[in-house]
């Protein structure tokens, strides 16, 4: 029941209908709602306002206010020496500020899509992941890169590939996902308090997604622990596990399966390394089915991690039928609509390979 | 003076105590200080330049002369553990380069930064490493200064920011902690060196730009040693007037196998820096004994009369030794005393760093991340769990 309401205020739409089923019987904690932008904002903010050395540096950031408008207003406030304007050089800057973060500051290092961070990928692996470990200890590199990762609309192939299978590869990184605008407001500011190199991994299609923030997720203080995935919806009949985007994509499907008697437990991954296997696998012992979801491709995706990771465990021995993978199509992205629809997992591929898996 | 005469005592029992025991020559007969004419530096988008009369005291002289030493020997003893197969992987040595390390740290403070490149272990040891946590790095032992984690490319201590394996990459980097000394407003720069072959990378481009643009207290500083690898400058570059490169970055060209140069130059370029005036470019034209690493004879692309020349011409020590005792800021003796003790130095630190044991298998997932509870790391296989400890 409150699924569906968080179905409803989810899409934005209108919550009037909402209210008038009697779900509620006591009145709602003062939650509110937030687009994923401006949770993304406010995160910023607040570990702006707490710690002088946390400061914001890429293409657009201060006097655009961001090119997808998520450090709207910061720079107003903090003024240039904290909100940096950059030239187009993605590999100088990225070097700039895992070197700034090196001599004991704490950048945020924003990519105006994760396509670009490609040009840098040698400063965030080389100079920044492996670092503390090349030098025993010696050199930590406390540093956030983030920005919006994977498909958007209409973009086509450059511009649209996503990250996460390639960032969660590497040791000495950690690479966040958010879904929801708690997510997003909890792992970033996790993230910027972290001591080590960060990769968050947003998307562009949810920004001017608005969802519910609870009270406590209101909070200066809200974090949401890196590495801990979160089970979005409880079932039996089987397990899904999404990150980002595709977290919705799996509460849609299991709303409209839930009407065939078929429970979908959704596991909302947030952290793509370290990645909460425990709760993939406490739920698989318990559902014996697995349906892993993302925007990425297959091959060395991370479905491919989850399903070998889940072969290893103990797991594997309560699954009734192989794992599942809905991914991207295997393929550069194309531009034309009814192409780049069916390059992405709908809810109903979704649904069709929950069936296939359930045998049903 | 005291502890000078009686480390002429030492010297002379350390020699059998056969030889004249030199007490009859006082060390009141020594000049405490000298001034140099040096060369001129080419100069670029600059109206003045540093100094070309310097002076130069006996400490100081005993100071560079001492530590050029330890860095030639610390390189030629390296390169026979190289040879025995103690030390693995890259080996890029800095023989012939050490008027550069030394002419730099002259001129700013420990609480300044530095980054370099790969040819990193003589700046390891002007930061402030010892010569023993070096070579016990190269080795790979856990008495190295990054516990046999890192190698001859990675080695750390405090301001100094590496030994880092790809090129050009640490230009950015240093750039960046330049940006942080402005921001944190500590009137500290940073020294950001790279060779002649990473000149021509575009990241350095970008860097140029950024510092420029922001007034970053950074001093690039391109060590030109003539080749990159294999390639002479001429076969790599367009233009290799490197101290013009920054184009709108004033820039210096330097003679970078006298230490007083560099130690003039990197003054001048300080006070540049610190003024706010913002970034400023060294070329320092130096060159390398040995080949690009320890698989590199160096003979390919080069001539043998070629690096016999600038031995003999050239050599940082030599020069040094050449300005000290013709001014008679020290004696010959006293000069051969302080390679007898830089040998006995080394020689004890190759022993460490021979004898170390190799850094313990339990520690091998440790440093991954910092500040962090110990968390399960794959093995090889899926039964093998190992522990990472921050």
């Amino acid at each position: 029941m409150a699924a569906s309401l968080r179905c409803f205020l989810r899409s934005g739409k209108n919550t009037v209908s909402a209210l008038q089923r009697r779900e509620f019987h006591r009145s709602a904690p003062a939650a509110v709602q937030m687009t994923v932008r401006d949770a993304l904002n406010q995160a910023m903010d607040e570990e702006l306002e707490r710690d002088e050395r946390v400061f914001l540096l890429g293409e657009e950031v201060a006097q655009y206010d961001g090119a997808y408008k998520v450090s709207r207003g910061l720079w107003k406030k903090y003024g240039d020496k904290r909100i940096i304007d950059t030239p187009i050089s993605e590999m100088g800057f990225t070097g700039i500020a895992v070197g700034a973060a090196m001599a004991g500051l704490r950048p945020i290092c924003e990519f105006m899509t994760f396509n670009f961070s490609m040009q840098a990928i040698d400063q965030i692996i080389n100079s920044a992941a492996k670092t503390y470990y090349m030098s025993a200890g010696l050199q930590s590199v406390p540093i956030v890169f983030r920005g919006p990762n994977g498909a958007s609309a209409g973009v086509a192939a450059q511009h649209s590939q996503c990250f996460a299978a390639w960032y969660g590869h590497c040791p000495g990184l950690k690479v966040v996902s958010p879904w929801n605008s708690e997510d997003a407001k909890g792992l970033l500011k996790s993230a910027i308090r972290d001591e080590n190199p960060v990769v968050v991994l947003e998307n562009e299609l949810l920004y001017g997604v608005p969802f519910e923030m609870s009270e406590e997720a209101q909070s200066k203080d809200f974090t949401i622990p890196i590495g801990k995935a979160k089970i979005e919806r409880q079932g039996n009949s089987i397990t899904l596990v999404a990150h980002s985007r595709y977290v919705g994509h799996c509460l849609d499907a299991a709303a409209v399966l839930a009407k065939e008697g078929i429970e979908c437990e959704v596991i909302n991954l947030r952290t793509i390394r370290p990645m909460d296997v425990e709760s993939i696998e406490t739920s698989v012992m318990k559902t014996n089915h697995l349906v892993t979801v993302e925007g990425g491709w297959p091959q060395f995706g991370v479905g491919a991690e989850i399903c070998a990771r889940i072969m290893e465990g103990p797991a594997f021995n309560y699954l009734d039928s192989p794992v599942t993978r809905v991914t991207g199509v295997d393929i550069p992205m194309p531009y034309a609509k009814i192409l780049e629809d069916h390059s992405l997992p709908q809810v109903k591929d979704i649904i069709f390979s929950v069936k296939k898996t359930l045998n049903i | 003076m005291l502890a000078t005469i009686a480390s002429v005592f030492r010297v002379s029992a350390q020699r059998n105590g056969a030889a004249l025991i030199m007490s009859a020559h006082t060390f009141t007969d020594f000049t405490t200080q000298a001034t140099f004419e040096i060369k001129k530096c080419d100069l670029f988008k600059l109206d003045e330049g540093p100094a070309t009369q310097v002076v130069l005291t006996r400490d100081e002289g005993l100071q560079y002369y001492r530590t050029i030493q330890i860095m030639r020997r610390m390189e030629l003893k390296a390169d026979q553990l190289y040879k025995q197969k103690m030390i693995r992987g890259f080996c890029h040595l800095y023989d012939g380069q050490e008027a550069c390390a030394v002419g730099l740290e002259a001129s700013i403070n420990l609480s300044d930064h530095l980054i370099t490149a790969y040819r990193a272990h003589g700046y390891t040891y002007t930061r402030g490493g010892t010569v023993k946590e070096i070579m016990a790095e190269l080795t790979g032992r856990r008495g190295g200064i990054a516990k046999g984690k890192g190698g001859s490319m990675h080695m750390y201590c405090k301001n100094f920011y590496g030994g880092n394996g790809i090129i050009g990459a640490q230009v950015p980097l240093g750039a960046g902690v330049a940006l942080a000394c402005k921001y944190l407003g500590n009137n500290e720069l940073c020294v950001c060196l790279y060779g002649d072959g990473a000149a021509n990378q575009g990241q350095i481009f970008e860097t140029y730009n950024m510092a420029a643009l922001w007034k970053l207290p950074v001093i690039f500083v391109c060590e030109n040693n003539r080749y990159g690898m294999g390639t002479s400058v001429e076969r790599a570059a367009a233009s290799t007037d490197y101290y013009k490169r920054g184009e709108f970055i004033p820039g210096l060209r330097v003679d970078g196998m006298d230490v007083l140069c560099v130690r003039e130059a990197t003054r001048f370029a300080a006070d540049h820096c610190r003024s706010g005036k913002g970034p400023i470019l060294m070329e320092l034209q130096t060159y390398r004994y040995h080949g690009h690493s320890m698989s590199d004879p160096g003979l390919s692309y080069r001539t043998r009369e070629e690096i016999r020349e600038v031995r003999s011409k050239s050599d940082p020590i030599s020069m040094l030794k050449d300005h000290m005792l013709s001014q008679n800021m020290a004696s010959v003796e006293e000069l051969k005393g302080i390679d007898v003790e830089v040998r006995k130095e080394i020689e004890d630190a190759a022993q460490f760093a021979t004898t170390d044991p190799e850094p313990p298998l339990e520690e091998l997932c440790n440093h991954i991340f910092y500040n962090e509870p110990p968390f399960e790391v794959r093995g090889t296989n899926p039964w093998t769990k190992l522990k990472s400890i921050s």
